[in-house]
């Protein structure tokens, strides 16, 4: 039995929390240094998470907890397998049903603001669904192979072959990160025109199993956008590491820089743009390796 | 005991006022004077909120709504008062209307006076305010939970 | 193999003994013991099938008996259709019927001679298919006889005429029989021509204005696809002066083929022939069940699948996996706009043959293994979910999605059951999703990215209108007041038996491919590959009983949890629960949250001309280049 995806597995549960937390410290940070403000210290979430554990549960429908946890450990299989080199696909399917997962704790309340930022994740979800497993194929299209411990063995970087995926990989990154201009269904900044969306009946330590089940898929998202530059080429695990840091911080540029656009131009670009960059360069490769 | 004073969630409602506290709060968020650096949000949400800041007085179409609001806060909880409306009715205490300052509907723990309350003393409400917030948390990890709910009524 | 004769010819039989018992209570007990002996004599089947080795056995029948009552029965038809279209003014519709029965006459009795070969032929495709149609046909009809029972008390305005539907029920099942059985395509044109209008009589039961609309547009789009087979049939005799369908794959004939799979597209309802399908919801619920998951539109897969070898890399396993691929997409989208229950069933039974039929159009092995789970899957779980839907509109009086807010409180049994079956449409990692899994990694396979990009979309929009009505389940109820659960003991019992075997089939897709899917690869293509790996549905596996144990554990975990409640936030105007509020009048309000639809953009009456026109175009452009084609060939 080979040891190194139990090690992997077992640092991504682990670690995942503080390495996204961390993210999100400094996503806060970076934020508030291009807003021209101080902002809150890099381990601000840390402690956010740690007085939402504090605070007394309140429940508006109590069966919304189960739901939640279910997100998060879901979440956490998800990016397991991702890190355990499965199926790069199966991850993706996994990711889809853990999406659903909080989508039907949102929708447990039924309240007002709650089924609107439902509906709306719904949207987002079939927005980003298609890239999602374009990407998949790429993958698979560039590099003969499903799975992720073969494809980091690859000579070249799956990126020589998948500059289009990777830019609509990007591109439904911002949704997924829940970064402006797509920040429908709920936002990380202050209050917007639903309140709080899909977390807005979840208190305490709900809100909090939610944010660690964000920082658990931000980790397993950058993971992906590794997955574009690894090769079996030590040097490109630096390069890789240096494309996630670009690609964060072009994640809170364009957070800092745009308005919360409407669904349809949500769902339009999105789809747009995962035809013509995803589309287009699968076309091109499906062509070439026939 | 846990710290949770590095991070308090602000819920603004803003009463029966001349705004001009309304957007005194605001002022506090922006690049000036940054709350945010003491890791304070300005949720829109009750249930995510930990200290409740109101501004304006207290009139009959919106005492239920305070009281409710303040009901769906998770304890621990805080409420500050910002400007004299809101501490006392200010110049619309006289009006047909007017109940009051916020303390007519619910308890009300740190009072900010200005018209309009200026951000620093806003800010400096907001710090009193966290003190407070981590001294009722570990009231409530004591065990001796404070009634508040019953308090005010 | 003496089992073969009876298996097709029981039901029938059965069909005549439900038309003459008009005593409800009799007539379900023979019911029960003829879906028994059906069940039984499959079984039989099925083992002595197996304990030859799974050998493929052609049975030739020389009896003119047969062939004169086969005969009688063609002309039969054709009499009763033309009377039925005098008697609605649908005369054209007639015409359809009167070319081809004549075709086939004249081609049987005065057209060139053909060689007699065999006409039945029993291998692992058409076992797995009786299955299919004796175990869920089956379990349908049982439910059929609690189901028909509450329709006809709630629905007093029809005529009950139950003796005539079960009949009808059972003739269907023989007719399945009889076509998937068959070798020679002469007998599988009659026993199409039976579910053709089988189907049609089904979905006219009601008689209302709609009803009988609907039923004559299934009856038209239906037998044209009956004289496309005619005609596939006449031009194979002409060409090779054979009407055996495995020899005419093996020979790949051009024009045969296209017919045929024309054919086929009718039958299995896609784009542009979708309308019928969609109008058979007007018939009672068994009835679409049993069009949707078991009989009827797997027919014209199952034909598919008899030719997918001979379209690989061809003209018309373009035109057949193009087409399926773009019903696949267009009818998830349609789908999002359809708040009527059976009308999303509908739409996404349209949607997941579509899907089976692009498999079967591209005709390599791969992706013939991703069919054949779709096709198991899709019969299982849809089959479910359109008896717990009649259920429940039995006891709720409405099959409108959003009236069934809250159902989990108010009919949990049935709204359970229902989840279920929705995760099985499209959740990792139930069936659906481990046989769109294989498609997907099929059609990368054979390197057809217009495909990917078909199925990319087309899943996203079905999990679109699958989540939005799973979310409406388990919402908090609008009403209080308590529903009185009117399900018959029966209809449980099918639907538990569904529940058991959905799951069943998804824990056991390993064996499943090892000793189903591959064989049935082997018979058709002579090779075989599994499209998934072993590892890969082993984890699919330990996922699905994560996803069964998961949500479980979380909830005995939690339920202890002391957790005070407050009502839901609505800015602080609620009305003391959480279903009022407050206008800004002062008065109280009742709230309605309800689905997403987007009508401004997908509503039926925008989108669906514009496909069926352009499909339609499609269809109508490729067929010409096909047959233009392979006449300037000759």
């Amino acid at each position: 039995m080979d040891v190194k995806p139990i090690l992997f597995v077992i640092l991504y549960i682990v670690g995942a929390p503080f390495i996204g937390g961390f993210l999100d410290g400094v996503d806060r940070k970076i934020s508030a240094r291009m807003q021209g403000r101080k902002g809150p210290s890099v381990f601000q979430p840390f402690y956010d998470v740690i007085k939402l554990f504090q605070k007394e549960p309140l429940v508006v429908k109590r069966s919304q907890t189960f739901l939640v946890m279910t997100y998060l450990l879901f979440m956490v299989i998800a990016g397991g397998l991702f890190f355990a080199g499965m199926d790069l696909l199966l991850c993706f399917f996994a990711l889809t049903t853990c999406a659903m997962f909080l989508v039907l704790a949102a929708s447990f309340t039924h309240s007002p603001y709650a089924s609107v930022g439902c509906q709306r994740e719904l949207v987002q979800m079939m927005a980003y669904e298609p890239m999602v497993l374009l990407t998949a194929v790429g993958f698979y299209v560039a590099t003969g192979t499903f799975y992720v411990k073969d494809i980091i063995h690859m000579n070249t970087s799956a990126i020589a072959f998948l500059p289009g995926v990777f830019v609509g990989f990007l591109f439904i990154l911002t949704i997924k990160m829940r970064k402006s201009p797509f920040d429908l269904s709920t936002a990380h900044h202050a209050h917007q025109e639903i309140v709080r969306g899909v977390t807005q009946e979840m208190v305490g330590s709900n809100l909090a199993l939610i944010h660690l089940a964000e920082w658990y898929e931000v980790v397993f998202l950058m993971g992906v956008v590794a997955l574009f530059i690894v090769n079996s080429n030590p040097v490109s695990y630096v390069v890789a590491l240096i494309v996630i840091l670009a690609t964060y911080f072009l994640e809170i540029l364009i957070d800092n820089t745009s308005a919360r656009v409407n669904w349809k131009v949500l769902l339009v670009s999105t789809w747009v743009v995962t035809l013509v960059a995803g589309g287009i360069n699968l076309t091109i490769l499906v062509l070439m390796h026939r | 005991m846990t710290n949770v004073a590095r991070s308090p969630w602000l819920l603004h409602y803003d009463g029966s006022s001349c705004n001009g506290c309304d957007i005194e709060v605001l002022a506090c968020l922006t690049p000036i004077y940054d709350a945010e650096r003491f890791g304070v949000v300005n949720t829109g949400n009750p249930m995510h909120a930990d200290i409740l800041l109101i501004t304006g007085g207290i009139n009959s179409q919106n005492a239920p709504v305070v009281e409710q609001i303040y009901s769906q806060m998770p304890n621990p909880k805080v409420v500050c008062a910002v400007g004299t409306c809101a501490c006392t009715g200010g110049v619309f205490k006289e009006c047909y209307n007017i109940k009051g300052g916020a303390d007519m509907v619910i308890p009300v723990d740190i009072y900010v006076p200005g018209c309009a309350a200026r951000p620093q003393s806003i800010i400096d409400g907001i710090i009193q305010a966290v003190a407070l917030f981590q001294k009722k948390h570990e009231a409530m990890k004591a065990g001796q939970n404070d009634n508040n709910d019953k308090h005010g009524k | 193999m003496n089992l073969i004769p009876f298996l097709i010819c029981f039901p029938f039989v059965a069909a005549i003994f439900m038309y003459f018992i008009r005593n409800n209570k009799i007539r379900n007990r023979v019911a029960y013991a003829s879906v028994g002996v059906i069940m039984l004599a499959t079984l039989w089947l099925l083992v002595d099938f197996l304990s030859h080795g799974g050998q493929a056995t052609a049975i030739l029948v020389e009896n003119e008996l047969v062939d004169a009552v086969i005969l009688i029965a063609e002309i039969g038809l054709m009499l009763l259709v033309i009377y039925l279209c005098f008697k609605y003014k649908k005369l054209w519709i007639s015409l359809l019927s009167i070319v081809q029965t004549l075709l086939i006459i004249w081609l049987e009795k005065c057209g060139p001679a053909f060689e007699e070969t065999p006409q039945l032929l029993v291998d692992r495709l058409s076992v797995l298919m009786i299955v299919i149609v004796a175990f869920i046909g089956g379990m349908i009809t049982v439910y059929a006889t609690g189901y028909m029972h509450g329709y006809h008390h709630y629905h007093r305005e029809f005529p009950d005429r139950r003796y005539y539907f079960f009949s009808l029920i059972f003739v269907f099942l023989g007719a399945m029989f009889g076509l998937v059985l068959s070798k020679s395509m002469l007998w599988l044109d009659f026993f199409w021509e039976v579910t053709s209008i089988c189907s049609f009589l089904l979905i006219g039961y009601t008689k209302t204005d709609e009803a009988i609309h609907n039923s004559f547009r299934a009856l038209w789009m239906n037998l044209l696809g009956g004289l496309m087979l005619a005609i596939g049939i006449a031009c194979s005799i002409y060409e090779i002066g054979c009407v055996d369908v495995q020899t005419i794959v093996a020979q790949g004939l051009t024009i045969p083929i296209a017919c045929f799979a024309f054919a086929a597209l009718t039958k299995s309802a896609q784009l542009p022939f979708s309308r019928w399908l969609l109008g058979a919801m007007v018939a009672p619920t068994p009835s679409s069940a049993l069009l949707h998951s078991a009989t009827m539109v797997k027919a014209g897969v199952y034909l598919l699948f008899r030719l997918s070898p001979a379209l690989f890399g061809t003209m018309t396993g373009t035109m057949v996996s193009f087409i399926g691929g773009l019903t696949f997409l267009l009818a998830s989208l349609l789908a999002i706009s359809k708040s009527d229950a059976k009308a999303v069933l509908a739409y996404s039974t349209i949607s997941n043959l579509g899907l089976i039929v692009a498999c079967a159009g591209v005709g390599m092995s791969e992706t013939i293994w991703a069919a054949i789970y779709l096709l198991i899957f899709h019969a299982v779980s849809k089959a479910m979910m359109f008896q717990d839907v009649g259920a429940v509109e039995n006891s709720l009086h409405s099959r409108n999605i959003e009236n069934m807010q809250g159902l989990i409180y108010r009919l949990p049994r049935l709204a359970f059951i229902m989840l279920i079956g929705i995760a099985g449409m499209y959740l990792a990692p139930f069936g659906m999703l481990i046989a769109k899994w294989a498609a997907f990694k099929a059609f990368v396979d054979a390197s057809n990215p217009l495909l990917i990009i078909f199925i990319a979309f087309g899943s996203s929009t079905t999990m679109f209108y699958w989540t939005k009505w799973m979310a409406k389940i388990i919402g908090p109820p609008r009403v209080d007041t308590p529903l009185r659960d009117v399900t018959k003991k029966d209809e449980y019992v099918s639907l538990y038996i569904h529940v058991v075997i959905m799951l069943v089939v998804c824990l056991l897709c390993i064996p499943m491919s090892k000793y189903v899917v591959i064989p049935i690869e082997l018979s058709l293509f002579g090779s075989a590959t599994m499209t998934l790996d072993s590892a890969d549905i082993m984890v699919m596996v330990i996922l699905l009983i994560a996803i069964v144990v998961l949500p479980f554990v979380c909830y005995l975990g939690t339920k202890r949890h002391k957790r005070k409640h407050v009502i839901s936030y609505m800015n602080g105007v609620n009305a003391g629960d959480n279903k009022n509020f407050i206008d800004s009048y002062g008065e109280e309000k009742q709230l309605y949250t309800a689905n997403w639809y987007m009508m401004d953009y997908l509503a039926e009456n925008k989108l669906l001309t514009p496909c069926v026109i352009v499909s339609a175009g499609v269809l109508i452009i490729m067929m010409c280049l096909i047959i233009g084609g392979a006449v300037s060939w000759m």
